[in-house]
């Protein structure tokens, strides 16, 4: 297969979490907060599979398997909630839910 | 190969970079699938075929899937891009973007300044994959199973009402 240099991918996965990181501190909206989060699991995973890739072992891929399984309840969870703070607030703001009434 | 690897790396970030600057939550979502099939190329080629067709049918086809439902069931309109256009001021993301820029550029220094270590990409089969998930990390899988369990359980106590309170709505 083709030479990478690991380098290289490594700074292709920070990017990517950059990208999501800057995503998670500058939106409002609860969704793209969400996907956001999504980006930078993703952008772990890219380096797990590079360093597993480099290493020519199989951890490196069962490990995006693990970050996958958290990935999908994550977004099970954190959709459902949307949901709810959509019913309860009429907006998805992530500004308003922080005034909770206990 | 190396070209592809390349292009799909430039793709996945443009693509990751529109998703998160887009206002329309569909059109984000659009872009975000876009720069998963692009990582998809890239495992690919990094010699991970298993962890490609995971990314295209679990997280692009599956995860992806989810949150174009619940955008749908949202039902977010143009009002909700106007706002969205109000929040992204440039007072309001100027300062995080220059700190992770910062972050980045310190990563690509000290990978730069580190002896330079070539290839990356050895073909790891499905085979080998499915040994160590079924071997050293049986536990784990199964402990990944409950927390499925689990994230199953929570959305459906969390989604029950709202799924009653719209279907009554709708």
């Amino acid at each position: 297969m083709a030479a990478i240099p690991i380098e290289v991918g490594l700074v292709i996965a920070g990017a990517l979490f950059c990208i999501g990181l800057v995503g998670v501190l500058v939106r409002r909206n609860v969704i793209f907060i969400l996907l956001s989060i999504e980006i930078m699991l993703n952008a772990c995973g890219l380096a797990f599979v590079l360093a597993g890739s480099y290493w020519r072992q199989p951890d490196g891929q069962a490990m995006y398997f693990f970050i996958l399984t958290m990935a999908a309840a994550e977004v099970a969870v954190g959709l459902s909630l949307v949901l709810q703070v959509y019913h309860h607030f009429g907006s998805l703001d992530a500004n308003m839910v922080n005034r909770m009434r206990g | 190969m190396t070209v592809i690897f390349y292009l799909s790396a430039v793709l996945a970030i443009a693509a990751t970079v529109l998703a998160v600057t887009r206002v329309n939550a569909v059109h984000a979502l659009l872009y975000f699938i876009c720069s998963l099939l692009a990582t998809g190329v890239m495992f690919f080629v990094l010699g991970a075929p298993f962890v490609a067709a995971l990314v295209v049918i679990i997280n692009a086809g599956a995860i992806m899937v989810l949150f174009v439902f619940v955008v749908m069931m949202l039902n977010l309109g143009p009002q909700s891009a106007k706002q969205e256009t109000a929040w992204l001021r440039p007072r309001a993301w100027i300062v995080p973007t220059l700190l992770s820029a910062v972050l980045i550029v310190e990563l690509i220094y000290s990978l730069t300044h580190y002896r330079s270590v070539v290839a990356a990409g050895h073909v790891v089969p499905p085979q080998e994959v499915g040994i160590a998930l079924f071997g050293p990390y049986l536990l784990a899988v199964e402990l990944a199973s409950m927390l499925l369990l689990a994230a199953l359980l929570g959305a459906y106590h969390l989604g029950r009402g709202v799924l009653r309170f719209t279907g009554g709505r709708s």
